[in-house]
Formats: structure tokens, C-alpha cells, sequence
């Protein structure tokens, strides 16, 4: 019961405390249990299953992450680069705090301290507001940008500073080397990597790079992935099917040489590859469901918050707080993997 | 609900006018509001059975629709075009595996049983229970307001780029109302789920161990355990499809980089192990009708709990062999296969259990035994055609076509006729009323023969290349449509002489003894219909499966019990 | 006895293909074992259901509720026929699935809601023909949503979709009686007109009775003289005033064909980009520089050289002999065909 309570907060407010069928026990003994103890534990199962759950769900996330970034790496380490990781940092820092102000919210509910606990609770409240105003911000730039998923992306709106200027330089000078780029010099793989490895010196030199190897933008990237991953299609709608990308196999049965896909080079700071859409999809909808459960934390923080203040806990009864404070612990974890796993790629 | 709700309730008590939980309180909300289990499981119950109508009326309009072959042979396709075709079969296919089929089994019958055989007041989160409940309403109400939106015509199966991109009319069309129903309803599977595995753990009373508790029980708590597990990633899944057709994500669009096979992937994860959220919970009920209705200790106790948990297990694993067309690696084909092989043992396992229950038994042909039978005739034929299927090599010929839709038939009706004699079976405990046991085995013998005509016949379609979701086909195909369209008829009514034998039960049946059938498990040891409380005091635990103490008793029209631990007992 | 074995029970289509044997072998292996389970189960049950029905007085007797003899018995025997089923999918998929290399190739492509094949020599035609005891491979791929091309009498199934090519091959080992065809159906759900994307598959019992179709299938080949003078003056016009002339294209079209199915395209991009050999887009009237001979301007006959003696001019910056000939592999009308695809791509745009 104090699983639906923790996790539904609205379907308590339909019937308070059971149905009171006046067995004389504690007040917040439900009648089908037979004790608080039993009633507890059946609570921790049913708030670790729940949890169990929520990291399924979030697994299904993080396996579209897996395969895309492993058949298009270059997307991931280029596209990174436009998010903030000092904002992302600082957010990590935010949730962290507000794990441990929870953690001690606990603490304090097991030991009758109601004023302490009213206390805590609304600290981690605020944390939690915290983290969405800097989320805010952050999802604001990257819509500002045209920093988006899927048809919404395009960075032509980009270039406007925001900390992510050398991003956009780059991006710059790889669209000029491309026009620049001649009928000459057959790309290749090894090249493109020496142009990133003098790129990685820095903005000045990645403009010096780009130009100085203008195969750079079309080196080419013969799939790698075997049957399904293999579905790098082009950008535009209308681009014809001849352009999708060849199996395997028919790339072992081209006379000689590498198959002249569009897929980019994968240099650090360099040109821009194809589908960069891809990173902000995953990222929009990795975030976006973890701040949809950062609210829904919220709303159950602020509904302890509420229930202490009106002194329903006690050192015999504290569930709601222990279990909402293992959701809360969850939802810091799910971005503790999506920090590195986002902003800190190498 | 309303057939049984209060204006029901009158009638329903017996004659002593004792409490009982369908009379503990009246009015509206004292049933919408209500945190009885056995009031929830009775509204999922009707709800469930409602919807299993619509479901299937879907399926006799498409069945008639299939009656001739197509213009240009002469035949004129009367009835609908094939637009409206397309949502015909999707519409049963969705209403039927995510609304009726899926919560079926657990949601609306252990609703309502689990606590009692289980001794226990109520399932571990009654709140929960009833969110549930109204999750399972939403989201069907979700599903069915897509016909107010155009109708979805993608299939079940919602396979991207299809509902993604074209699908039904606009953007919004009726897919996302579906799609978002099934969401819902995924949580609504996942809560009940989730309450049941806490119950079973923590709220077993005193003397009830895991190895005691009836096979229902095991059957459901591994039908728990992968709703859990499992639903999540359908949820996610299907978020992405949302997001895929209104926000443009790209994820399973080719145009956009992404990858259509992916959506396949997600979504057999979570489809496949539903084929056993399924058929897991019919499986334990099937344990139990064929040990009451033999008068028979079940044979092979452990083996048949611990194969219900071993498929559970490799039901997780299993996804890819829907999928050995699709272009997946070879390689992950072959591991699929391999392992849907070994799903195939301990469904074997349980059938020769059952047969060997009923050697030496006393076999009553009530009408829930009647189902069960028939689930031994049509899981049979359904297990044993799934062996063509797990072949890779013939499956590229056979997929896709009536061969599977025959095949998933017996299996997912399979379980419908399970739900029909755990109806039967449970009906007396519900509703404190006997039914006329003629007609409802009468209906028994109609669904079977029924079931068969439709279905049998396709099997032979399938082999010869008759390929499913078809509006026209060639004219070699029609004796075998018609053929099939004819069993649907007969099963509808069958359906309706079922509904008829309830709607006369209730109003007219004999009151029901606690025990009419000489089952021994815990729920037949209280008051029919139960009290508000289920025990006072939990009874004692005993073998839920020895008949030995049980004996008909003529005054109370049912069996009692002859003293707890009597010795072994003498033929009479 | 052994011819009903033989026959599946009627069960199956004709046996058209190589894999029909088979599959058709191990469909009745495992029909006949699931027979013998199911005539066991059932029978048992319904002797049980007589033996043991109900009698007044009667009680069940009580016999062991357990035997592990028993339970390990229809463990392991069951175990040990799904192991060989297994092993004969196995077997029968990898034969389904191993891409024969000397194969006859021809591209399909699926839209809602026909299906188109493209032959070696750039014809494309809606219905499939082969010839009979030659294996073919199809390379296929969709316009829009998934399909999957399916010939039940050859017993091969494969889904089609956009973004990836899909493979499947067959060898067809019964020529279709004159006016029979074996059936070419969608079995994967696409929407409206699902169920009518269907065609025709051929076999021809012969190679050259094949070719003298495929030749014959030109459409170039039904217009009159002064037609196919209309056509040669305007192609683009003369096919929009002639629709009923099925699967005619202008030669800029068949061009590009011919550059998608033979091969070109592995090194000569179209838009711009630097592969093996020198991109197309733009090239037209350029003057190009050799190694080994004079500068030269991109015309008929430097193509028409360059496709079937490559090596006679090598172009500076590439590889010298990275191209091999296409003498004796492709026609005068197909070097034109390319020609006239290299004359429409302009520089730097994209050629639709």
C-alpha cells in the first residue's frame, strides 16, 4: 500500500488509511497485514520491484544507445562537443547533493526528528527544481541552435556563440573545404586520421587541417556492421535508394577500393558526419524521460514534504519517506549513466 | 460491471442473509471506489468479457468479409473495402492481445482468487490494485477512440516504417491513440504484476510454503515475474514509436539513419514473453481443473512449478525467432532457434502430467473440465505446430502465412477456453450462484467444434501459401475461408449460449455451496460468495490437491470436508 | 505410403526449387512426429476420459504423485527429437542463406504495392523470369515501407526494406508449363493493396529461351520505326505521351540503371565525392589529364573508351588500373544509355 502511495500519490487521496475496519492496531497498519513490519517489507519488494521496472525501461533506452553508438561512432564523438559539460557537472553535483540531503531525510524520519525531516525533504525539493532550471536552460540553447532531433535538426541556426563556438567553426571550415575540394587526391581512412590528429591541436589548426586535406570530409567509412545495424540511409527525404548503404558482401565484390558512402570522417573536432540528428534524438529523449521522472520524484518529494509537515511520520511508521527516497536514489543514478555516457565521450 | 453491480447484488444473496462481500456495501462507489480485490477482479471481469465481444466481433466481420475470394475472380467483396478490412484485423488483434487476453487470466480471475487460495485478506497493495484497474480502462478506452480517429490499420504488430509513416489518415491519426492505449495498458499489466509477486512473497500465511501452494499460484507468480520484466520495454518501445511519428525522432527511420529492424527487436523483447504472460497463467489454472475434475492428487507437482518458472525464463529469449525473415544475422537466428527449441520441453513436460493426473481419476465432465480437455486437444495441436515454426528453414517458407496465424490461434485461444472453464469453475465463488451445467457444456462442445473449423483448415492454407492479412486471394483458398468463416459462426454461438447460461445463472441459479466441485485449495474453504474479509483467521494448510477428506455431502449440495487428517480413504 | 510421404499429405506447394526437397523433408519429419505425440496424447485422454469417467461410488484411486523415471523420460526424449528438428532448420536455413557467387543477379524493388525486377541489362520488367537450373540471387530493396518477397512453390521468404538491401537466392528446378506461372506474393503487411501486390514468376526451361525473353522484353523493341525515331528525337516526352508502352525509360534513366547494377557506382559517385575512380557529377565536357596520354575532353568516345579499355588513358591522381574492362559485359545501347546518364549531372547538384 505504501508502494501505491510512494508512486501514486494521487490514488491515496481517494481513500485515506484503508478502510478502517477498526481492528485496533496502529493507525497506519493496514487491515490485510498483520503487522507494520510485514507491512514495510511488502512495501521495500514492491518499491524494488517497481525500481526494477524503471530500469528496464531506461535499459531499452540505453541498448538504442549501445547499437547506434557502436555503428556510428563518429556521430557520438562529434556531436558531443555541443553539449555543456560544465552545466552537466554542475546538474551532477545538484542531484548528488539532493541524494544525500534524501538519504539523511530518511535518517532523520527513522528517528522521530519530524522538524529535521520536514527540513531535508524540501532541501532535496529544491534540488531537484534546481536540476530542471538548469536543464531548462540547457534544452533552451540547444533549441535556439536548431540543435534537435530527428527532421528538427538543423544547425544552420547555430553560430551564435554560446560556448560552443569552435564547434561551429569547425563545422565552418569543413563545409568550405568541401566546396574547395577538387577533383584530386584519392581519400582515405589513414588520412583522415592524420587530419585529426592535427586537428585535435586545437580550433586554429583544425581550419588548417581541413583545408590542407580537403579528403578530409569525404573519407570514407565502409560499413562495418554486420546485416542489421547497417542502415545508415542519407538525410533527405528524397534522396534515391541507390545511396542506402551496400551489405558487406557487395562491398567485398566492388572491383577494388572502398565503397563511396557520404559518412564522414570521424575526427575529434572535425567535419561534421552525416545524421548528427542521431545524438540529439538519443539525447533528447534520454534526458527528457529522466526530467519526466525527476518531476514525478518532485511531486512525490513535495507530497512527503506535506505529509511530515503534518506530522504523519514517526520512528514506527517512516515507509513513504524510505521508499520515495529509494526512487529519488534511482532517479540520480539513471543520470550518474547518463553524464559520462552523454556529455564525457572520448 | 453493471450486470452485476448493485442492482445485482440483491438477488445474489442466498438465502441465509449472511455478509458477504458482493452485499458489505452498496451503491456506485462503494464498487468504483472500492479496494476489494474481488470487486476489482469482477470489474476487470466484465470489462475483460466485454471487450472480448468486441474483440470478436472484429474477428466474424473480418471472417466474413473473407467469405469470397476477390473481384476480379468473380466474387464481389460486398461488405467492406480493404481499408476497413485492415482495421478489422487490427483492431482484434490489439483488442484481444493487449485488452483481453494479456490481463485475461491474471488480472480479472486472480484478481479474485489469488488472495483466497492464497489465505490472505487481500493482494499487498489494494490502492495499487484499483490504479490498475483504471489504467486497463484508460488505456482500452485509449485504444477503442481510435476508431473515432480513423481507425488504425498497421497490424498489431504497429511494425515501423508502416505506423510511423503512413498508417491510417494524418499525422496523428489513429495509431497514436493505440499505440498510447497500449502504453497505458502495459502499466496497468506491469502494476498487477508487481502486486501479485509482492503478495505471493510476503503475505503467504503461516504453514503456506512455497511447495504448498496450488499450481495457480506458481502459474501466475512466473506470469508476474515477466509482466514485471518484460512490460517495461514495451513501454519504451512503444514511447519511441510516439516519438517517432509525432516529434520525427528518427530512430527506426531509415530516411533518418535509424534502423526498422530495431523496432522489431523491441518489440518481440516484450511480445514474445507476452505470448507466455499469456499462456502461463491458463496453464496453472489448467493444474488445477484437471486435479479437481479427476478427483486426483496432481501428478508431478514440482515438475509442473518449475516449468512453468523455466518458461518463464527462456521466454525471455526467444524474441528473435519471429523474426528469421527479417534479415538478423544469421547467426543470432540460429541462437533463437536454438533456444525456442528448448521452450518446447517444459511445455511437453506439463502436458504428460496432466494425462497422468487423470489415469485412475474420477473424471467429471463439468464444463470447466470440459474446457480443460479441450485445452489439452488445442495446446496440443498449438505446441506442437510451434516445432514447424522454431525451424529456421521452414519457417521461411511458413512465416507469415495461415500457418502462423493457426498456430498462435491455438495457443492464444488455447488460453480463451482456460478463461471460459475458470469462469465456470470460479463462477459459483463469485457470485454465490450455480449455472445450468447442460447448456454450458453444451456451449463447451460448440466453442471446440467451433475453434476447430475455423482454424484447423488454416494450417493447410498456410503450407500452401496462403499469406495472413490478405483482403483478397486466389479462388483455389475459398473452400478453406469458407470453411473457416462457418467455425467462426458456430463459435459466436457458442459465445452467446455462454452468455445466456450466466445471464440465467444469475438470475435464476441455485445458490452455490462453498465447495461445489470437491476442490481442496484454500479459497473453497470459505463461504460462496466470500465475505468482505476473506478469513477471519487464516485456515489451516493442508494439500491443496488431496481429495481423500473431501466427501459429497447431499444437505449442502457440495463436499465437505470429513475431519482434517482422516486416514487414507477406503473406496466407498 | 511413400508416396503420400513423399507428398507432405498435400500438403505443401508444387516442388519448384532446389530447397523445396528439403524443407518438404523436415516439414515431414516433424509432421509425422508431431502426429504421433498428438494421436498419443489425445488417444490417451480419451481412453482415460471413457476408463475413468465419473461412476457413482466410485473414487479416484489414489496412485503415486510423482515418478522420476517418468518425468525424465518425457524430458529427454522430447529433448532429443527438438535437437534434431533444430539441426535440420539449421542445416536447411544456412543452404536458404549462403549466397551462391557465380549467380545470376537481378534487383527487385518493392513499393506499395508492386514489385519491379531489374535484369542485368537494365530492362525492368514486373514479373520475375528465370531461367530453369541456374542459380539466382535477388537484391532487394523497398521504396517505402517493409515488404517481404515470397515464392511459396521455391519455398524462399525474405523481407524487404528501405535503408538496407536484403538477399535471397534461389535455383528453380521446374520450368512453369507454358501460360502457368508460380505466384510472387507480399507477405509482409504494407497497407491498402497489400494483398494484390502480387506477380507472376516464370521459369523458362532453358537459358537461351530465358534471354530470348529478356530480349524481347525491351519495350525499345515493340515501337514501330517512326516511333523509335519519335523517341530518339525526345525520349522524355515521347514516354509521357505513351503510357500504355509499359516499362519504357529514357535512356538517361536506364543509365543510371545500369550504373546502379553494374557496378559503377562502387567507385564513380554521382555527387560530387571521391571514391576509387573520378566522381561523374560534372565531369561532362571537362578536360581530364593522363599519365599516358594527352589532356582530353570528357566526350563519347572517352567514355565509350574508358568503359571497355580503361586502361588506355589513366587519369592523373588515380590508380592506374583500378577500373577492368567492360568489353563483352555490357552493349553499344548501355554505353549509350551511360552516356546520356553522365550528360544530365550537372556539377555539384545531385542528380534525381
Amino acid at each position: 500500500m505504501q508502494m501505491a502511495d510512494a508512486a501514486h500519490p494521487i490514488s491515496h487521496a481517494a481513500v485515506p488509511h484503508g478502510d478502517a475496519h477498526g481492528h485496533g492496531h496502529h493507525p497506519n497498519l493496514e487491515h490485510h497485514f498483520d503487522s507494520l513490519t510485514q507491512q514495510f517489507d511488502a512495501g521495500k519488494l514492491g518499491m524494488w520491484l517497481f525500481l526494477a521496472t524503471e530500469v528496464l525501461l531506461f535499459g531499452g533506452l540505453f541498448c538504442a544507445y549501445a547499437i547506434f553508438r557502436r555503428n556510428h561512432p563518429e556521430v557520438f564523438m562529434y556531436a558531443h562537443q555541443y553539449l555543456d559539460t560544465t552545466w552537466g557537472a554542475i546538474n551532477t553535483v545538484v542531484l548528488l547533493v539532493s541524494s544525500f540531503t534524501m538519504a539523511w531525510a530518511v535518517t532523520a524520519s527513522q528517528r522521530g526528528q519530524r522538524n529535521l525531516t520536514s527540513l531535508l525533504l524540501a532541501l532535496t525539493f529544491l534540488g531537484g527544481v534546481g536540476f530542471m532550471v538548469i536543464k531548462a536552460i540547457e534544452y533552451q540553447h540547444k533549441f535556439h541552435d536548431g540543435l534537435m532531433w530527428g527532421t528538427h535538426y538543423d544547425p544552420s541556426k547555430h553560430g551564435h556563440g554560446h560556448g560552443e563556438g569552435h564547434g561551429a567553426a569547425a563545422h565552418g571550415a569543413a563545409a568550405a573545404a568541401g566546396h574547395a575540394a577538387a577533383g584530386d587526391g584519392r581519400g582515405g581512412a589513414a588520412e583522415s586520421h592524420a587530419a585529426g590528429a592535427a586537428a585535435s591541436a586545437g580550433a586554429a589548426g583544425d581550419h588548417g587541417a581541413s583545408a590542407a586535406h580537403p579528403e578530409a570530409t569525404t573519407s570514407v567509412h565502409a560499413p562495418e556492421t554486420p546485416g542489421q545495424g547497417a542502415s545508415a540511409a542519407a538525410a533527405d527525404a528524397d534522396v534515391p535508394p541507390e545511396r542506402a548503404p551496400l551489405e558487406p558482401s557487395q562491398v567485398a565484390l566492388a572491383p577494388s577500393g572502398p565503397a563511396g558512402l557520404h559518412v564522414g570522417g570521424h575526427d575529434l573536432h572535425g567535419p561534421r558526419p552525416d545524421n548528427v540528428h542521431w545524438f540529439f534524438g538519443v539525447y533528447f529523449t534520454m534526458t527528457g524521460l529522466h526530467g519526466l521522472h525527476v518531476l514525478a520524484g518532485m511531486a512525490v518529494i513535495g507530497w512527503l514534504f506535506v505529509r511530515s509537515v503534518r506530522g504523519d511520520f514517526s520512528a514506527d511508521y517512516f515507509t513513504p519517506v524510505d521508499l520515495g527516497g529509494l526512487y529519488w536514489h534511482l532517479v540520480d543514478l539513471i543520470w550518474i549513466f547518463l553524464f559520462p555516457l552523454l556529455y564525457l565521450i572520448h | 460491471m453493471s450486470s452485476l453491480n448493485p442492482a445485482a447484488a440483491g438477488p445474489l444473496v442466498g438465502a441465509p442473509a449472511t455478509d458477504n462481500y458482493l452485499t458489505h456495501s452498496r451503491g456506485f462507489w462503494s464498487w468504483a471506489a472500492t479496494l476489494d480485490h474481488k470487486r476489482i477482479g469482477v470489474m476487470y471481469l466484465v470489462g475483460i468479457f466485454t471487450m472480448f465481444l468486441v474483440g470478436g466481433l472484429f474477428a466474424v466481420l473480418l471472417r466474413s468479409v473473407l467469405l469470397t475470394p476477390d473481384a476480379a475472380a468473380g466474387g464481389v467483396k460486398t461488405i467492406v473495402d480493404a481499408n476497413m478490412y485492415n482495421r478489422f484485423f487490427t483492431l482484434h488483434g490489439a483488442v484481444m492481445v493487449f485488452i483481453v487476453i494479456i490481463p485475461g487470466i491474471p488480472a480479472a480471475l486472480g484478481n479474485f482468487v489469488l488472495p483466497l487460495m492464497l489465505g490472505a485478506k487481500d493482494v499487498a497493495f489494494p490502492r495499487l490494485n484499483l490504479c490498475s484497474f483504471y489504467l486497463w480502462l484508460i488505456g482500452t478506452g485509449m485504444a477503442l477512440s481510435s476508431l473515432y480517429w480513423g481507425g488504425v490499420d498497421t497490424g498489431w504488430t504497429f511494425y515501423t516504417p508502416y505506423s510511423t509513416k503512413v498508417g491510417s489518415s494524418g499525422a496523428f491519426g489513429g495509431v497514436v491513440p493505440v499505440v498510447a492505449g497500449a502504453f497505458v495498458l502495459g502499466f496497468s499489466s506491469i502494476f498487477t504484476g508487481l502486486n501479485f509477486i509482492v503478495t505471493i512473497h510476503k503475505l503467504r500465511p503461516p504453514g503456506m510454503t512455497w511447495f504448498r501452494m496450488p499450481l495457480f499460484l506458481w502459474g501466475t507468480y512466473a506470469t508476474a515475474v515477466i509482466q514485471v520484466l518484460a512490460t517495461p520495454v514495451l513501454g519504451i518501445t512503444l514511447l519511441l514509436l510516439l516519438a517517432e511519428r509525432l516529434l520525427g525522432i528518427g530512430f527506426f527511420d531509415s530516411e533518418l539513419g535509424g534502423d526498422p529492424v530495431l523496432f522489431q527487436h523491441f518489440f518481440w523483447f516484450y511480445s514474445h514473453p507476452a505470448v507466455y504472460i499469456m499462456i502461463l497463467p491458463a496453464m496453472g489454472v489448467m493444474s488445477e481443473l484437471i486435479s479437481v475434475f479427476s478427483h486426483k492428487h496432481i501428478f508431478g507437482y514440482k515438475f509442473i512449478a518449475f516449468s512453468s518458472v523455466a518458461i518463464a525464463i527462456l521466454g525471455f529469449l526467444v524474441w528473435g525467432h519471429h523474426m528469421f525473415t527479417s534479415g538478423q544475422s544469421e547467426l543470432l537466428g540460429v541462437i533463437f532457434s536454438a533456444i525456442t527449441f528448448s521452450i518446447a520441453i517444459p511445455s511437453a513436460v506439463k502436458m504428460f502430467n496432466w494425462l497422468t493426473t487423470l489415469y485412475k481419476g474420477s473424471i467429471d465432465f463439468k464444463a470447466p473440465m470440459c474446457y480443460a480437455l479441450s485445452f489439452m486437444w488445442i495446446f496440443g495441436i498449438g505446441g506442437l505446430t510451434g516445432l514447424f515454426l522454431g525451424m529456421m528453414g521452414l519457417d521461411q517458407h511458413l512465416h507469415d502465412t495461415y500457418f502462423v496465424v493457426a498456430h498462435f490461434h491455438y495457443v492464444m485461444a488455447g488460453t480463451i477456453f482456460v478463461f471460459f472453464g475458470a469462469i465456470h469453475y470460479w463462477w459459483p465463488k463469485m457470485t454465490g450462484r450455480m449455472y445450468d451445467e447442460g447448456s454450458a457444456v453444451l456451449a463447451s462442445i460448440l466453442m471446440f467444434i467451433g475453434f476447430n473449423l475455423t482454424f484447423f483448415v488454416q494450417f493447410m492454407m498456410g503450407t500452401r501459401g496462403m499469406p495472413r492479412r490478405y483482403y483478397e486471394y486466389r479462388p483455389e483458398f475459398q473452400m478453406g475461408h469458407v470453411i473457416s468463416s462457418i467455425g467462426s459462426y458456430v463459435m459466436l454461438a457458442a459465445v452467446l449460449l455462454l452468455i445466456y447460461t450466466m445471464i440465467r445463472s444469475l438470475r435464476s441459479g441455485r445458490p452455490a455451496p462453498a465447495n461445489p466441485w470437491g476442490a481442496g485449495s484454500m479459497e473453497w474453504q470459505c463461504a460462496s460468495p466470500p465475505p468482505h474479509d476473506n478469513f477471519k483467521t487464516p485456515p489451516p494448510v493442508v494439500d491443496a490437491y488431496d481429495y481423500e477428506s473431501l466427501e459429497w455431502d447431499e444437505r449442502v449440495g457440495g463436499y465437505v470436508h470429513r475431519g482434517r487428517r482422516g486416514g487414507p480413504a477406503a473406496a466407498h | 505410403m511413400t508416396g503420400i510421404l513423399a507428398d507432405s499429405l498435400g500438403l505443401m506447394p508444387p516442388k519448384a526449387s532446389t530447397f523445396a526437397p528439403a524443407v518438404d523433408f523436415w516439414f515431414d519429419f516433424t509432421l509425422w512426429v508431431s502426429i504421433f505425440f498428438f494421436v498419443l496424447i489425445i488417444g490417451l485422454m480419451l481412453l482415460f476420459m471413457v476408463k475413468y469417467r465419473r461412476r457413482p461410488g466410485v473414487r479416484a484411486v489414489v496412485t503415486p504423485t510423482h515418478s522420476t523415471a517418468l518425468e525424465l523420460s518425457w524430458t529427454v526424449i522430447p529433448t532429443i527429437l527438438v535437437v534434431i528438428m533444430f539441426w535440420g532448420g539449421f542445416k536447411t536455413y544456412m543452404d536458404q542463406r549462403v549466397m551462391p557467387l557465380d549467380a545470376y543477379e537481378i534487383g527487385v524493388n518493392a513499393k506499395q504495392w508492386a514489385w519491379e525486377f531489374t535484369y542485368p541489362n537494365g530492362i525492368r520488367h514486373p514479373e520475375l523470369h528465370v531461367p530453369k537450373d541456374v542459380p539466382v540471387v535477388l537484391t532487394m530493396y523497398s521504396d517505402d515501407v517493409l515488404h517481404s518477397f515470397f515464392i511459396p512453390a521455391f519455398r524462399v521468404k525474405m523481407d524487404v526494406m528501405r535503408g538496407r538491401y536484403t538477399k535471397l537466392w534461389f535455383q528453380a528446378t521446374l520450368a512453369s508449363p507454358p501460360g502457368q506461372y508460380y505466384p510472387v506474393l507480399c507477405t509482409e503487411y504494407c497497407g491498402t493493396s497489400h494483398s494484390t501486390m502480387t506477380t507472376k514468376c516464370v521459369v523458362h526451361e532453358t537459358r537461351a529461351e530465358f534471354e530470348q525473353w529478356l530480349r524481347d522484353a525491351d519495350p525499345l523493341k515493340k515501337l514501330t520505326p517512326e516511333q523509335y525515331d519519335e523517341y530518339l528525337r525526345d525520349p522524355s516526352a515521347f514516354i509521357a505521351a505513351h503510357p500504355d508502352i509499359q516499362g519504357l525509360q529514357s535512356p538517361a534513366d536506364m543509365g543510371r540503371k545500369l550504373w546502379d547494377s553494374k557496378g559503377c557506382k562502387q567507385c564513380h559517385s554521382i555527387d560530387g565525392k571521391v571514391g576509387t575512380g573520378p566522381s561523374w557529377s560534372g565531369i561532362w565536357g571537362q578536360t581530364h589529364e593522363f599519365s599516358n596520354a594527352p589532356p582530353t575532353a570528357v566526350d563519347e568516345n572517352y567514355v565509350k573508351e574508358s568503359i571497355v579499355n580503361p586502361r588506355a588513358k589513366a587519369l592523373k591522381g588515380y590508380a592506374a588500373n583500378a577500373m577492368p574492362t567492360y568489353q563483352g559485359r555490357i552493349t553499344d545501347r548501355e554505353i549509350d544509355s551511360i552516356i546520356a546518364f553522365i550528360k544530365t549531372l550537372k556539377s555539384g547538384s545531385e542528380a534525381k
